[in-house]
C-alpha cells in the first residue's frame, strides 16, 4: 500500500511489518492528513508482534503531522499486542528534538536514532 | 491600546541583517499560499546558513537550518489559517540575526471573535509546566476528531527547541479604507549558540 507524491512518500510493506515514509509532510490539517492515518491504521489492523515506523529520510514534519503520529501512538496504546518501533535519523534535526516525545505518550515505544 | 504576552521584545536592537516577506491575503487561493509556506521557510533556513559557513560545526549548522525552516513554517502556516481575509491586510514575516540569536516575527489580521481564546492559551503556557501541557494537548487533541490541535506549533517551539516566544495584540487603522484591523505580532527568540 502506498501514498506517493511528489512532496512524500508512504509505503506500507505488509511483508516485513513496515512504514517508511520520505520526503517532506507539510499537510493541512487532520483532513489532509487522513489518507497517511488510514494507511497507519491498516497497518495496525494486522497486529504484527512489532509495527516498524521507519522515519529516517522524514526530512520535514509540521506540527498537524507531529500530531497526527502522536494520535496514532495514542491508538496504538490499547493494542497491547504490537510494539511499535520508531526508527530516526541523526541526520535529521527535528528527529533527535520531537521524536522522544512519542515515548512519553507510550512508555513500550522503541526509539532508535540512527 | 497594544496588549503584550510572553517574551516580547518591543524595540529589538538594531543590526545589519533582516529578511522581510509580506504575503497579500487575496491573490492566491489557502492551498498555494500553504504550498509556499514551504518554500518561504527553506528560504529563510537556507539564507540563514549561509551566514553560518565559516562555522566549523557542520551539525550545528544543519542543526540551526532546521530550527528555522520548522518555526518559520509553523509560524507562516498559523498566519495564514487565522488570518481575516475580508480586512485585506497583507501578513508579513521578518528574520532577523543577530550574534548569539535569531528573531522571528510574523504580523497577520486576527478575527476578533478568536482573539479572547487565543489569548487565554497564551496564559496557560506562563502557568502550567510546559512538558505536561504538551502531553495533555496532544491526548486531547486524539480524542476530539474535530481539535485542530490549535497551539501544538508553539508548544512544539517552546519545549523542543527552546524558543521563548511572545505576541502582541493591536489594533490598527487600514490606510484606504480607514477600517480597524486587530493585528496579532508574533516573536519568537531562538538561541543558536
Amino acid at each position: 500500500m502506498k501514498i506517493e507524491t511528489p512532496d512524500y512518500t508512504i509505503i506500507y510493506n505488509e511483508a516485513d511489518a513496515s512504514i517508511m515514509c520520505t520526503g517532506s509532510l507539510r499537510l493541512n490539517g487532520t483532513q489532509e492528513y487522513a489518507p497517511i492515518l488510514n494507511l497507519f491504521n491498516t497497518a495496525a489492523e494486522q497486529k504484527f508482534p512489532v509495527l516498524t515506523i521507519d522515519l529516517k529520510e522524514l526530512r520535514f514534519l509540521n506540527s498537524s503531522g507531529i500530531n497526527i503520529l502522536s494520535k496514532f501512538v495514542i491508538s496504538m496504546r490499547q493494542q497491547q499486542d504490537t510494539i511499535i518501533r520508531v526508527i530516526g535519523s541523526k541526520a535529521v534535526p527535528w528527529q533527535g528534538k520531537s521524536l522522544k516525545n512519542l515515548q512519553r505518550l507510550m512508555t513500550t515505544l522503541e526509539l532508535n536514532i540512527e | 491600546m497594544a496588549e503584550i504576552f510572553g517574551d516580547f521584545v518591543e524595540n529589538l536592537p538594531k543590526h545589519a541583517e533582516y529578511l522581510i516577506f509580506g504575503f497579500s491575503p487575496n491573490s492566491i487561493s489557502l492551498q498555494q499560499r500553504w504550498r509556499n509556506n514551504g518554500l518561504s521557510a527553506d528560504f529563510l533556513a537556507d539564507y540563514v546558513k549561509s551566514f553560518f559557513i565559516s562555522q566549523p560545526d557542520f551539525e550545528l549548522q544543519e542543526e540551526v537550518k532546521g530550527a528555522v525552516s520548522y518555526i518559520a513554517n509553523e509560524l507562516l502556516e498559523n498566519a495564514m489559517k487565522f488570518c481575516e481575509e475580508e480586512y485585506g491586510h497583507p501578513t508579513s514575516i521578518q528574520l532577523h540575526l543577530y550574534n548569539e540569536n535569531l528573531v522571528f516575527l510574523v504580523r497577520n489580521s486576527l478575527n476578533p471573535e478568536r482573539q479572547q481564546s487565543f489569548q487565554d492559551f497564551i496564559k496557560t503556557l506562563d502557568s502550567e509546566d510546559l512538558a505536561d501541557l504538551y502531553i495533555r494537548q496532544l491526548e486531547l487533541n486524539a480524542l476530539d476528531e474535530e481539535h485542530t490541535h490549535s497551539g501544538l506549533g508553539y508548544l512544539t517551539m517552546m519545549q523542543d527547541y527552546e524558543a521563548k516566544l511572545g505576541w502582541k495584540f493591536e489594533v490598527v487603522k487600514n490606510k484606504t479604507t480607514q477600517e480597524s484591523v486587530p493585528i496579532v505580532t508574533t516573536m519568537v527568540q531562538l538561541g543558536i549558540f
